[in-house]
């Protein structure tokens, strides 16, 4: 709590404690008999007012304020029309000699209204607070090489090419590489991912996580205001910005709540009054609709439930860049997924050698081949053999077919069916998913191998639950038709896509939007290398393993700071949950609100009711908002 | 060129003034978004570079205006 909180949480006390004893001895011996006759009512008007003015100098000095500012809809003005209001109908039945009451209800409504206020503030920041945790991936400080001397020095002037020094326990400041030490690295506050990770020389480490274990020295490679920490800082802090639907619904709905309700307690205050000539009762009721008035309640608790269901996501390592796009995540219930990199690891692995009994000879055939080669199935192969190829072969790649490898005489083939053909070896095609490859030794086919991209270990669990959750679930790939329907049915998707160059992709998400109905909202799924445009074309972009991808930040709406798709229903739960707090929010309010008009217009609510309306309601729908976060 | 510009709002304490403050800014001439987050207390603001200076000007008297106790940090 703030000193300016704590102070004004001791004035809303005392003033409490006094409204109690004055309203006690009120009720005990009722103060207007006290001194009795015609100015009774000045003794009870004494102690309210001085409670009165006790709490409301400031909404009081406000009030004037901003109606010389010409802000007559300001909510202070209200509140003061209606309290000063209250206080004068009591005054006028104390000289006419009528009832004397009102004196209690005006001080009450103050009373509550500071009270709501003071509930407000204290509400609105414990919620930034708990986002600001977030932003303690801050670094502070970097301890930098300068000339042999290790100088501390603000992030933000340190430059490319220097040596930062990273003590354990400290942050570290910048993106960069390791160039001397190992040591362990915890990036709960990053990604909220709990397992540290080791890391050694010349592997990369991105600013914000916290250096566990010993000291290591890191080359820069990115300036403070491109590194990791910053764009992830300036994202939360920009979420806010993008406003959802019902933000805007609610700020155009006070816009004219507020004029509307001030309109209808004048014409109440009047039009009955000159019918009826019972001006008390009338104007009295006009004052009970300004309490009710101002639409706070639902301008705050709005906002405020996205806030706190962003600051939910981001904890958990999901980077939502507005709740605008919270809004849509609840909607949306087609996922088209990459499978590259998304669904799968990224990484082929031998799978598959045929036949059995002669591996280890295929193997070696294999690698010697595709010896050299930086494809990816090459590379599997590599590693699955584990050894250093021999040497000696003269090495022809085929784009597109495989490569053949050359010594004394000796021909190894390694690569699809079109190479076999053109070189007229005879084989039995392979059917099943993954990438083929033939080896065949001076004509004769040895055997195959099959290459496969792992599918990563959530993936199953992640498709079934959408698809449980009612959402369409689609695999785009560049692999043929035959491999795509093997990994699909794997998986679960519901459709799938094969045979697709990166370009294909923004067609095939344009012809998926094309078809989709007004209501749904179709997210795209990638890993932001190469897909930028399809994220940014479908309704709600999600870019996995944020971190270190720049584009990926920029293009997606969700990032998913993680590697784990698992934050997929994680933030779809979280939007969910916020949109329907939001809505139990905006119904609630409304619907109270109205119905204490209502009740107020026909004399069955009074003041008192009338500041549940005002304060009860906004209290209630905030501690409602901050449930979001939770 | 536009440009779009942050800044801090202190004591903005009242969700209605800030969507006050925010319907009020865009109908500056020249401002091409605005958006006054209450949660966050910031302004954003985008508008051409060379108005910039002179939109802010009247930005500040709004906020004056709509709530003298807020303050825009420049």
């Amino acid at each position: 709590m703030t000193k300016k909180e704590k102070r004004s949480l001791i004035r809303i006390g005392v003033a409490l404690c006094a409204f109690i004893a004055v309203l006690a001895a009120d009720k005990a011996v009722e103060l207007h008999t006290v001194i009795g006759g015609k100015l009774g009512f000045l003794l009870p008007l004494f102690l309210y007012l001085a409670v009165y003015i006790y709490i409301g100098y400031d909404v009081l000095f406000k009030a004037a304020r901003n109606i010389v500012h010409g802000q007559i809809f300001d909510e202070n003005f209200l509140m003061c029309v209606a309290t000063l209001g209250a206080f004068s109908l009591a005054i006028y039945g104390g000289i006419t000699g009528g009832e004397i009451e009102g004196f209690d209800e005006a001080c009450a409504v103050l009373l509550f209204y500071q009270v709501g206020e003071f509930f407000q503030s204290y509400a609105a920041g414990k919620s930034r607070k708990s986002i600001a945790s977030l932003m303690d991936i801050r670094p502070d400080s970097a301890c930098v090489l300068r000339g042999g001397k290790e100088i501390t020095v603000d992030p933000s002037e340190v430059k490319v090419g220097e040596t930062v020094i990273v003590n354990a326990g400290e942050k570290i400041p910048l993106d960069g590489v390791i160039t001397s030490g190992s040591t362990t690295l915890d990036a709960k506050a990053l990604t909220g991912e709990s397992l540290p990770r080791e890391v050694g020389e010349n592997d990369e480490v991105i600013s914000g996580c916290v250096n566990v274990s010993s000291r290591i020295e890191i080359r820069v490679k990115k300036e403070f205001y491109d590194s990791t920490v910053s764009k992830i800082l300036e994202l939360v802090e920009n979420a806010a910005e993008q406003k959802s639907k019902s933000e805007n619904f609610i700020t155009k709905f006070s816009k004219y709540y507020t004029p509307a309700v001030v309109g209808i307690a004048l014409l109440l205050a009047v039009i009955p009054s000159v019918i009826t000539r019972d001006f008390s009762t009338w104007i009295y009721r006009a004052l009970s609709f300004l309490v009710v008035s101002c639409p706070c309640a639902l301008v705050i608790s709005v906002p405020m439930s996205f806030f706190c269901g962003l600051g939910a996501a981001s904890k958990k390592g999901v980077l939502i860049k507005g709740s605008a796009y919270l809004e849509k995540f609840d909607k949306a219930n087609i996922f088209v997924f990459d499978k590259t990199g998304t669904l799968t690891k990224g990484n082929f692995a031998v799978t598959e050698i045929s036949p059995a009994n002669n591996e280890s000879e295929i193997l070696r055939l294999a690698a010697i081949a595709e010896k050299g080669s930086g494809h990816p199935i090459a590379k599997s192969i590599l590693s699955r053999y584990g050894k250093e190829p021999e040497s000696g072969y003269a090495l022809t790649n085929k784009a597109g077919f495989g490569t053949v490898a050359e010594k004394d005489g000796e021909v190894i083939l390694a690569g699809n069916e079109k190479l076999m053909r053109d070189y007229g070896v005879e084989f039995t095609a392979v059917s099943g998913a993954g990438t083929h490859v033939y080896v065949a030794k001076n004509g004769r086919l040895i055997g195959s191998l099959t290459v496969c991209d792992e599918i990563k270990p959530e993936t199953k669990e992640v498709i079934s639950a959408l698809n449980a959750a009612g959402c369409k679930t689609c695999m785009l790939t560049g692999d043929n038709e035959l491999a795509a329907a093997s990994v699909a049915k794997d998986i679960g998707v519901s459709d799938y896509r094969a045979s697709l160059l990166p370009q294909n992709k923004v067609e095939e998400v344009e012809k998926l939007l094309g078809a989709k109905n007004a209501g749904d909202a179709l997210c795209f799924v990638g890993d932001g290398i190469n897909d930028a445009p399809v994220l940014m074309r479908s309704d709600v972009g999600i870019a996995m393993g944020g971190v270190g991808s720049d584009a990926a930040i920029e293009a997606s709406d969700v990032v998913l700071m993680k590697d784990d798709l698992r934050g997929i229903p994680l933030a779809k739960r979280i939007a969910k949950k916020t949109m329907g707090i939001v809505r139990q929010n905006v119904i609630f309010s409304i619907v109270v609100k109205i119905a204490i008009l209502i009740l107020s217009a026909v004399g069955i609510a009074n003041m008192w009711l009338a500041v549940f309306g005002d304060v009860g309601v906004a209290v209630i729908a905030i501690l409602n908002a901050m449930r979001s976060g939770k | 060129m536009t440009v779009k510009k942050v800044y801090r709002l202190q004591d903005l304490d009242c969700a209605n003034c800030a969507a006050k403050m925010e319907r009020a800014i865009a109908k500056i001439d020249g401002v091409k978004a605005v958006s006054v987050a209450f949660m966050t207390q910031r302004l954003s603001i985008e508008a051409e570079e060379s108005e910039m200076d002179s939109i802010m000007e009247k930005a500040v008297k709004i906020c004056k205006k709509v709530e003298p106790d807020c303050k825009i940090i420049l």
